[in-house]
């Protein structure tokens, strides 16, 4: 496919959901009775079903990974940029399947869902999930789906944990995993910035314990604030300063608390486009996900033992300015897998944006991940 | 860039020295060329180190293992003794450390082996003695826009090595794709010397 012209969405697409009755063991200890997933899928599952790629999504996104939906054309998937007839990850060769991860607020079970055993929502009573729960969850989305292995699992950032969870969890079940701007495990600072938002939330009066479903409320001041700490992470020094320096909203200081400068006008735009649309307790528990994710830790921090029993092959992609997930957390990960003698590429893409690059359009990148599909691609047909 | 002929001389005689199923680390890989060749003639698992975006991308399309980075700046992220040889053809005198590069080479690999244009090469010395810069196949570049800054003879190679604890094991010159025994320092293009740890 011809991956210069014209890029093209995979058009209007229907979420569906996957129902699982049997009951799910957490790692945290708890067991859910059953559960739901909501799921996209692009492009058609061929003959023998060694095409299917799972994309998995990070913080704040959801299994609405590209295209739009039919009765809302604005809403475009996350991931769009690089999922599509002819784009990197080409619908025309691939089945794509996005999910939304449990514990999530798009559709999968949650904590908005009713709890059966009270017949309310579960609110702060759901329990915290980890990155293994999800990719146990993935597991059983693909054996309804009828999916025996994957050709790829890909996912940026919090997805790319998963992707590598995947590895160690599921090796014989998928050949490729794109791990984009990842690490094998939060820094002290990235758990430390977890914990700002999150007390955030837990502190705002509408929080309710987290119990704020039937309070006709939402903590949705907590929730601004944790988005407007996230944002400022997702983005480099030298982007905010290119974007925004110390430009002023109104052309001249007010002395007042409102917004003067034009970064705080658009961390308060993120702010409240953010807390119209995500659930407080859905992101207190996925940054836990984040901070509990340490493969190594079974294995007295030695991340070389923890990827021991990975078979796929790997292309792992870091941001040279992000500073979140940044290029030597990445290469922590390329040790372990020469350590392992695990076929693998690592691409440092020389990108202005910060963390938010991995979601970017760049040419650089974009180009690399679609060279590595050609090489599945050709792998599948082979 | 070097003809197609003097490269694959370059990478003949490469093959010729690697065990099969080695594994292989090639620093400077280029577009993964060698890489591929030495996997299709050896079945190795070979690696590269690449530092330029577009030879990254043309490693993945070529289906060769590349790592990014500076390899002047550290293999840092391979163990040691992690490689049956580590390669670095025709990038010796275009690394800034060469000593700290040889020295890498041979923690992170057991042998190394290294291809050079020999700038005591016959042509080479008739320019120099002309008054210019060599310009040839293996030397391409104007004196002001070269990568190449440690240009060596094949002697200074060899006694680099014997004053930094290199044992060469093989060496083979070569001239317009084939192999030079006489007077090689005199009448060789490219050298290809193996060594390990004296």
């Amino acid at each position: 496919m011809d991956q210069t012209t014209h890029p093209k969405s995979v058009g209007a697409v229907v979420p569906r959901k996957a129902q699982f009755t049997k009951p799910l063991a957490l790692k945290c200890g708890a067991t859910l009775g059953g559960y739901e997933l909501a799921y996209e899928t692009y492009g058609a599952l061929n003959a023998d079903k060694s095409n299917a790629v799972l994309v998995c999504h990070a913080l704040n996104a959801s299994h609405h990974v590209a295209g739009y939906y039919a009765d809302d054309p604005a809403n475009i998937g996350w991931w769009d940029n690089i999922i599509g007839p002819g784009k990197p990850l080409d619908t025309n060769r691939f089945c794509v399947i996005g999910v939304n991860n449990l514990g999530g607020c798009f559709g999968s079970t949650g904590p908005s869902s009713i709890n059966p055993a009270t017949g309310h929502p579960w609110g702060a009573d759901f329990p915290l999930v980890t990155v293994e729960d999800w990719v146990t969850t993935q597991a059983c989305l693909a054996d309804q789906l009828g999916i025996e292995r994957f050709a790829a699992i890909m996912g940026g950032s919090l997805g790319a944990m998963q992707a590598l969870s995947w590895t160690i969890q599921y090796p014989d079940r998928l050949g490729h995993a794109i791990v984009i701007a990842c690490a094998p495990n939060l820094s002290a600072q990235n758990i430390a910035f977890n914990e700002v938002a999150r007390q955030a939330i837990i502190t705002d009066p509408d929080f309710h314990g987290g119990h704020y479903y039937g309070q006709d409320t939402r903590p949705t001041r907590g929730l601004r604030v944790a988005r407007m700490v996230g944002h400022i992470t997702y983005l480099s020094d030298d982007e905010m300063a290119s974007k925004f320096g110390r430009q002023l909203r109104h052309g001249r200081l007010n002395y007042t608390f409102g917004v003067e400068f034009e970064i705080e006008s658009y961390l308060s735009h993120q702010a409240d486009k953010f807390a119209d649309y995500f659930d407080a307790n859905t992101y207190l528990r996925i940054t836990k996900a984040l901070d509990y994710f340490d493969p190594a830790a079974a294995h007295g921090g030695n991340l070389s033992l923890a990827l021991e029993p990975a078979t796929a092959s790997f292309l792992v992609v870091s941001f040279t300015t992000d500073w979140r997930f940044s290029p030597e957390r990445s290469r922590e990960i390329i040790k372990a897998l020469l350590d392992n003698r695990r076929a693998v590429t690592y691409a440092e893409i020389d990108a202005p944006h910060g963390h938010d690059a991995f979601l970017l359009d760049d040419a650089r990148y974009h180009g690399l991940v679609g060279a590595y599909f050609n090489r599945i691609s050709a792998e599948i047909s082979a | 860039m070097n003809t197609p002929a003097i490269q694959r001389a370059d990478f003949a005689a490469i093959a010729n020295w690697i065990k099969p199923g080695a594994r292989v680390l090639d620093l400077g890989c280029g577009d993964g060329t060698l890489l591929r060749y030495l996997a299709g003639q050896r079945d190795t698992i070979g690696y590269g180190v690449e530092i330029d975006d577009a030879r990254v991308l043309a490693c993945v399309t070529n289906g060769v293992n590349v790592i990014q980075g500076d390899m002047e700046r550290g293999l840092s992220g391979f163990a040691d003794d992690s490689f049956d040889y580590v390669i670095l053809s025709q990038t010796l005198q275009a690394v800034r450390s060469s000593e700290h590069v040889v020295r890498e080479m041979l923690r992170v690999g057991r042998q190394g082996i290294v291809t050079f244009p020999n700038f005591g090469y016959w042509r080479n010395r008739l320019q120099v003695l002309a008054g210019n810069m060599p310009i040839s196949n293996n030397l391409p570049f104007a004196w002001f826009d070269t990568p190449n800054i440690h240009l060596c003879t094949i002697t200074d190679f060899e006694s680099f090595c014997h004053g930094h604890g290199v044992r060469i094991l093989e060496r083979i010159v070569i001239t317009n794709g084939k192999a030079v025994t006489l007077a090689p320092n005199l009448f060789g293009a490219l050298a290809v010397f193996r060594f390990e740890h004296a």
